[in-house]
């Protein structure tokens, strides 16, 4: 049991470091905003839809990847209008979208419910100048692991700018934003683009990856990056110094490791989703029991 | 200048819950002019500063800024030449930032929001003097959470952050009601400074008596959407304590408490 979790670990961080960029994108709705975006489960397969299709036309794989980006950043901006152009609730705005994105997914592909990149394409991870240099093992890792580091630190840049400030405070006390003569439904929305951007991304990296497009890969999208987003967020909030970029990465890659060790523990991947549930029923449980136990002492 | 002009305000309308609040209710404020406004609970002043600010519709009636209609202008706009403080200390910081982070939000109201460094590092020694100011140690913990502070202390955060924006208009709501006696009069001496050195037009809600009668230029005292007491300048300084008691339990007996 231990020998298989410990064969499959390097795969497992591999997961990890590709949905990181997930989590780094619900970290801006969740933990900056606190806008609970159901745009994701339609987000991330729209990134995967966008990229892969344009990977079979012949597009560089960095130019897949920069459009799909583009098209996660316009369903941010829809969700964002919805939400506050129209006044409809968050979680509805997010459903709305997710549905839609559901149908607009098949419209990219043609019609398509699976798109596979045959093994001689060029994608971020093979057949391109940077990847031929890398031993194959090594290929995601780094390559992954660069992408991960430059979005991050970009992230944490742009969270120290004033605009950065502004939605920081956006998610904080809308009244502020709005004492500070600025419209808040706007720092909203900029907030639901840029958050789906990433999303989208990585659903597009991890489709490069896999080599597969399958139109129902969002399905549980929120919940797990959720998940990897509390796991990092809780494990790191007593220590001091630590970014909460930095702390959603690792939550990524742990939650990524926890599954993979339930599924060692003898769980089928049909399970995955159980798993995933469960993980993050214990996970909230915990924390609102221990503010329960210090509220009581 | 400021104006009210022929308010009505109706909460519920239709409903058994309906309260109205103002009929035909009026007010002009002068540049510069210092105003208090006492009133019991319920009377209608954070309803009154709402519609001021634009926090909250009125049913009919405008608001004028120096002359310029704004009844519908939206709130964030017209935020650009008022600074408010409102009863509720957490409304006026963000608590998950640092004070550091709160008071360049605050530095920042007059700025592009843009992707420049959030904090100005050369601005620092400004804004732990101004927190120096008030007495509390805020200029020693820069870097805590303005979520960690007391009501009192970030209170007076919020009151220091206003202090840095660019504004004509001081829109103060029982500001200094969760403030400790002594910490009290350090805010409301520094609220008069403020107010004098900026030349600003103030509205101060308090339920201190003493303090309405010791600052400001006028007094207003509210009572179910009216203004049963107005006096200014001369007026007002001769106005006594005991004669305001007496006023405010008059008031009080009619309403039957
Ligand atoms: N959002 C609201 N919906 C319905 N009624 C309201 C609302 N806000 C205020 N009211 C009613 O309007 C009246 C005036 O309220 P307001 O908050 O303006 O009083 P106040 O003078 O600020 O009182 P306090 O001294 O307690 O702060 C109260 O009777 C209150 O019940
Ligand atoms: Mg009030």
């Amino acid at each position: 049991m231990l020998s298989t979790f410990l064969a499959t670990l390097p795969s497992t961080l591999e997961q990890g470091l590709l949905y990181a960029v997930l989590a780094l994108g619900i970290m801006i709705t969740y933990t900056i905003l606190d806008f609970p975006d159901l745009t994701v489960d339609g987000s991330f397969p729209l990134g995967g839809a966008v990229s892969t299709t344009l990977l079979l036309r012949g597009w560089d794989p960095l130019a897949a990847l920069l459009a799909a980006t583009a098209c996660g950043a316009l369903a941010g901006l829809c969700t964002g209008l919805i939400h506050v152009k129209l006044r409809v609730r968050a979680l509805f705005s997010g459903i709305i979208m997710m549905t839609a994105l559901y149908s607009i997914n098949l419209r990219i592909t043609g019609g398509n419910a699976l798109l596979s990149i045959p093994r001689t394409a060029s994608t971020l991870f093979r057949n391109n100048a940077a990847a031929d240099l890398l031993p194959p093992w090594l290929r995601v890792p780094i390559i992954a692991g660069l992408l991960v580091l430059a979005l991050k630190v970009l992230l944490d840049l742009f969270l120290s700018t004033r605009a950065g400030y502004l939605l920081r405070a956006a998610g904080d006390n809308e009244t502020v934003v709005t004492a500070l003569g600025r419209d808040k439904g706007n720092v909203k929305i900029a907030g639901l683009t840029m958050a789906n951007a990433l999303v989208a991304l990585s659903g597009a990296v991890v489709c490069q990856e896999q080599r597969l497009f399958e139109v129902s890969m969002g399905t549980g999208t929120m919940v797990l990056a959720l998940a990897s987003v509390i796991i990092g967020v809780n494990l790191f909030r007593r220590v001091e110094r630590v970014r909460p970029t930095t702390a959603v990465i690792a939550g990524s890659i742990l939650y990524k490791v926890c599954v993979a060790f339930a599924i060692a523990c003898g769980l089928s991947p049909m399970d995955m989703k159980l798993v995933t549930a469960a993980l993050f029923l214990g996970i909230l449980a915990s924390g609102s029991l221990k503010r329960k136990e210090k509220a009581h002492a | 200048m400021l104006e009210l002009r022929q308010i009505d305000k109706v909460y519920n309308p239709g409903t058994v819950r309906e309260i109205g609040l103002f009929s035909d209710f009026s007010l002009t404020v002068p540049k510069g002019q210092f105003v208090s406004v006492v009133g019991s609970n319920g009377s209608g002043k954070t309803t009154l500063l709402n519609i001021l600010c634009g926090s909250l519709p009125p049913d009919s009636g405008q608001v004028l800024l120096d002359g310029q209609d704004i009844t519908r202008q939206k709130e964030h706009l017209r935020a650009r030449r008022f600074a408010r403080i409102y009863q509720n200390p957490a409304l006026g910081t963000c608590a998950k930032m640092s004070i550091r982070e709160n008071m360049a939000l605050a530095d920042n109201k007059r700025r592009r929001m843009n992707l420049r460094p959030g904090t100005d590092r050369s601005r620092l020694p400004l804004w732990r003097q101004m927190l120096a100011e008030l007495g509390l140690g805020l200029e020693n913990m820069m870097e805590a959470r303005a979520g960690s502070l007391s009501g009192g202390q970030r209170q007076a955060l919020a009151l220091t952050m206003s202090r840095l924006t660019p504004v004509d208009f001081l829109i103060l709501d029982e500001h200094t009601a969760a403030l400790d006696p002594k910490a009290a009069d350090i805010i409301m001496h520094l609220t008069d400074r403020m107010v004098r050195e900026s030349g600003l037009t103030a509205i101060m809600v308090t339920h201190n008596l003493r303090f309405a009668l010791d600052y400001g230029d006028r007094l207003l005292m509210m009572h179910q959407g009216h203004a049963v007491l107005d006096v200014r300048d001369e007026g007002k300084r001769r106005l006594e304590m005991e004669d305001l008691l007496r006023l405010f339990n008059e008031i009080s007996v009619e309403c039957g408490n």
